[in-house]
């Protein structure tokens, strides 16, 4: 809603990798819109705390519901949306240190549960919005403003976590390559489960990995991203950890289960064994 | 002449049958026409450990546990060493002669309660035994209790007709040996049965059901003493088309869980205890900001951190009302009874939906773990609120308004975004000095929906008050009845509402020269949050983990406000 809003004053950096990201989710939403014949409305956008979480208030045409809220908890959040209405189709967007430092307790729970939303991680190996922390995707040994004499901790791994947790659709982007992406979103949207869209999103001020990511050849640089050949078993979760334990960064679907069953319907079929009762009916129950 | 009530101490092991005994009791007796509390104390352990249950009964409503007891029942010898001395003076001990031996001391009788109920071929029937001798010690006619025996085990069953014979059996038996002893303790007078229906249950569950009956659909826990029963309750009967509930993995999973349900629509609540409520405050602070409607039951325990979550205490008024950082201040309504947790319940769901932010229903362990017959609430004087929702067309400005506005649905027109940074009219992030002072505004004046609270007050003349909260409202009213029969000029005040507080309450209590808050903390919490609003305010604390004792407010409150007094003189 920004350009509208003179009111709103955050800005992304020029060149930041969130604006990609943007674009690709716009494209999804509108993509959604037009597949399902669905009002916009019927989307929430739920956003985690930095300068990715700011994507919520930056889109761009009709507008999604959107919930931006505390630090780390978009996850659960989302659940409650969810299961509070599960026709609704919601996606979450958070950064590295949103999603896997602060909020790391919650992806496994939701992975349990195949929560029924698409998650969009936009990673950038830093705390962009805090000013150039190191994250939980910072390399060991690299130099932050938090870590002076370089970081002590190895890093995570997204992608081989996101795995063993047991999320059942998982994409690996990157924020330039936006129509790539858009694609992964609304697949991601029409898994029926707990979907991740890892995404590459550079920090252009504090981490700007552009040139790493896509290589350079005038430099010797080798590109770090490399797609991931079609016609694999995306189903075949040794198959998946066999692309993400590659090295560099993988582009593309890495795996997809369509085999177990969405949250919603979990929950759905043990309440078929209940016998609800009226309140009244419930009061009677204790009666003298 | 006929006693009134009688108060009986059940002392032993955890799985000895303490428990049901005195839950039996409570049975028997409201089954007959009688009223009656229970009040428990749990060990934390799982499998045995000291536990004790008393059930109080009487042919008027039950307000305390009662402090004296008439009969003590000692499953074992350290019951009967740890609660001997609170046996009043003519009271009667009853002890399991399998366990420990007495000598014979005028007062005490023992036997044997597993061999006698094995001998009716029934080995659970131990309490019926124990039963059966109490209802001797009181005159209970026998009749009263076979009824009580048919009803609760008629339950359809090829085996309930050996069931009810061995459980009377039982009964017999301890009466005989009740007779056999010579005690007695003089005839219970007749039930005056009450006119209404009436139930009989423990505060959670009216908790429950008061939340339920206001149309509570969507329910998010994470187990935590005294609050589990709650969740449990929850998982077993709020099922069916539209209706939620779940176990997650915290209590930030919890709250922030609730959020999103109150936010897509739901009336949502989520029910903890000290540690869980203090992992909710940042979430807390979201709704307040983001305005999403929803409760949170806060069952409290002794604190801080672990502290002891077996026992009761009141000191969760600051965290509760004050419970994250900014400029925030919770609705709390703080029942009193069984009933009121009821009511309490419900009101807390209509307040969320009708000011669109959080509330906080602040109970107790001690209301928690207590049995009591109420009157069954009619579900057709029950006011039932709904939020006011958006029904417009696209293009909402959700938060521009000074004060409440219609809240959009996701699905429906209207999209916003719920925004727990400073936002604008359309919930984007903004850091305008003029718009942080209209949302600050406008939070607060919401606060003003809820001041329709009820209170009770009587002698309200007199210049020295009593208002207690929450689950010190039993034993203060009785004490409060005792110092005005002995003569003390005192006006009574209660509420639930405690913030809200009813704006006509408290511009009484600030007429007044004393007001005393008998409340179970070491600060207390009350009498302080009530300093700061200008009332003349003084609490009466007590931090043992135990409610009050009558007796000792009596006491207490009787030499304040001859001091209050006598200084008034000199002055
Ligand atoms: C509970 C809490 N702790 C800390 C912060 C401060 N904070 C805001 S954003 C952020 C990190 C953001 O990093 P990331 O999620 O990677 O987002 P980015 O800005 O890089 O997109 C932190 C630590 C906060 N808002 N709340
Ligand atoms: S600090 Fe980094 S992440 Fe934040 S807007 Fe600027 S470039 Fe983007
Ligand atoms: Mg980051």
């Amino acid at each position: 809603m920004s350009a509208k809003n003179p009111e709103y004053d955050f800005k992304w950096c020029p060149g930041c990798g969130d604006f990609g990201v943007r674009r690709a989710l716009e494209g999804a939403l509108e993509q959604r819109r037009t597949e399902t014949e669905q009002p916009m409305e019927n989307n929430v956008v739920i956003a985690g705390i930095g300068c990715s979480g700011n994507l919520v208030h930056l889109l761009e045409g009709p507008q999604p519901f959107g919930i931006h809220g505390i630090h780390g908890r978009a996850l659960p959040i989302a659940m409650g949306v969810k299961m509070a209405r599960p026709e609704l189709n919601i996606v979450v967007v958070a950064g590295d240190g949103d999603f896997l430092s602060i909020g790391m307790e919650h992806i496994a729970p939701q992975a349990a549960r195949n929560l029924n939303i698409t998650a969009i991680v936009m990673d950038n190996g830093v705390y962009g919005l805090t000013k150039g922390q190191s994250s939980p995707t910072t390399h060991i040994g690299v130099v932050t403003s938090s870590t002076p004499y370089g970081k002590a901790e190895d890093e995570v791994h997204p992608l081989e976590l996101y795995l063993t947790l047991g999320v059942t659709y998982l994409a690996s982007g990157l924020s330039s390559k936006v129509k790539d992406l858009s694609k992964m979103i609304v697949d991601g949207m029409n898994h029926p489960g707990f979907s991740i869209v890892h995404v590459q999103s550079p920090c252009t001020t504090y981490n700007d990995t552009y040139e790493l990511l896509k290589g350079n050849p005038k430099k010797g640089i080798e590109p770090q991203a490399w797609p991931v050949p079609d016609g694999r078993d995306v189903a075949s979760k040794e198959a998946a950890y066999a692309v993400v334990r590659k090295g560099g960064v993988p582009l593309g679907l890495i795996y997809q289960d369509k085999s177990r069953a969405p949250f919603e319907e979990r929950v759905r079929q043990a309440a078929a064994k209940a016998k609800p009762r009226t309140a009244a009916q419930l009061i009677e129950t204790y009666a003298i | 002449m006929k006693k009134k009530h009688f108060i009986v101490r059940f002392a032993g092991e955890g799985g000895q049958g303490v428990v049901t005994s005195a839950e039996g009791l409570a049975q028997a007796a409201t089954q007959t026409g009688y009223h009656a509390m229970t009040f428990a104390t749990f060990p934390s352990q799982i499998m045995g450990g000291p536990t004790w249950t008393q059930t109080r009964i009487s042919t008027t409503p039950v307000r305390s546990a009662g402090d004296e007891l008439d009969v003590l029942v000692a499953f074992n010898k350290e019951g009967y060493e740890t609660h001997r001395d609170e046996v009043r003076q003519g009271g009667v001990i009853v002890y399991n002669s399998e366990t420990f031996q007495l000598e014979p001391d005028g007062r005490s009788f023992g036997m044997k309660f597993d061999e006698l109920a094995k001998s009716t071929g029934n080995a659970r029937a131990a309490n019926m035994v124990v039963i059966g001798a109490l209802a001797y010690l009181v005159n209970m006619p026998q009749p009263i209790l076979e009824e009580f025996v048919k009803k609760r085990f008629t339950r359809g069953r090829a085996e309930d007709q050996e069931i009810i014979s061995s459980n009377i059996k039982a009964l017999s038996l301890g009466r005989d040996e009740a007779a056999k002893s010579g005690f007695n303790l003089g005839e219970i007078d007749a039930a005056i049965p009450p006119k209404y229906p009436q139930i009989l249950l423990n505060g959670n569950q009216a908790i429950a059901l008061g939340a339920v009956a206001a149309g509570l659909d969507f329910y998010i826990g994470y187990p935590i003493s005294p609050a589990t029963s709650i969740l449990v309750w929850m998982e077993r009967n709020l099922v069916g088309p539209g209706k939620f509930v779940y176990q997650v993995s915290s209590e930030i999973e919890a709250i922030t869980g609730v959020i999103g349900g109150g936010y897509a629509g739901k009336k949502a609540m989520s029910a903890t205890a000290g540690p869980g409520f203090s992992l909710m405050s940042e979430g807390l602070g979201l709704a307040w900001m983001a305005e999403i409607p929803l409760v949170i039951v806060d069952v409290q325990r002794g604190g801080p951190a672990t502290g002891l979550p077996t026992k009761t205490e009141q000191s969760d008024l600051f965290a509760t009302m004050f419970p994250a950082h900014g400029d925030v201040r919770l609705p709390i309504i703080a029942p009193g009874s069984v009933e009121e947790c009821f009511y309490a319940a419900a009101t807390a769901i209509n307040w969320a939906e009708r000011y669109q932010g959080p509330v906080v229903l602040l109970s107790e362990h001690a209301l928690s773990e207590r049995n009591q017959n109420i009157a069954k609430p009619d579900l057709s004087k029950l006011r039932v609120e709904s939020r006011k929702a958006y029904t417009g067309s696209n293009g909402y400005q959700r938060y521009e308004a000074k004060e409440l506005s219609p809240m959009p649905l996701p699905g429906g027109p209207g999209a916003y975004v719920a925004n727990g940074s400073e936002h604008d009219s359309i919930g984007d992030t903004t850091h305008l000095a003029e718009r942080h002072i209209h949302m600050t505004e406008r939070r607060w004046s919401k606060l003003h929906l809820l001041e329709d609270g009820t209170f009770e007050s009587e002698n309200a003349d007199a210049s020295i008050a009593i208002l207690p909260w929450g689950g010190s409202k039993g034993p203060g009213r009785e004490a409060y009845e005792e110092l005005m029969s002995k003569g003390a000029d005192l006006a009574w005040y209660y509420t639930m509402f405690l913030h809200p507080m009813p704006p006509a309450l408290l511009a009484e209590l600030r007429k007044k020269k004393l007001v005393l808050v008998p409340e179970l903390n070491y600060q207390g919490q009350l009498a302080f949050i009530l300093r700061a609003q200008g009332v003349k305010a003084e609490a009466v604390t007590q931090y043992t983990g135990l409610p009050f004792k009558v007796k000792d407010l009596v006491r207490r409150i009787g030499e304040r406000v001859k001091a209050e007094r006598k200084e008034g003189v000199r002055a």
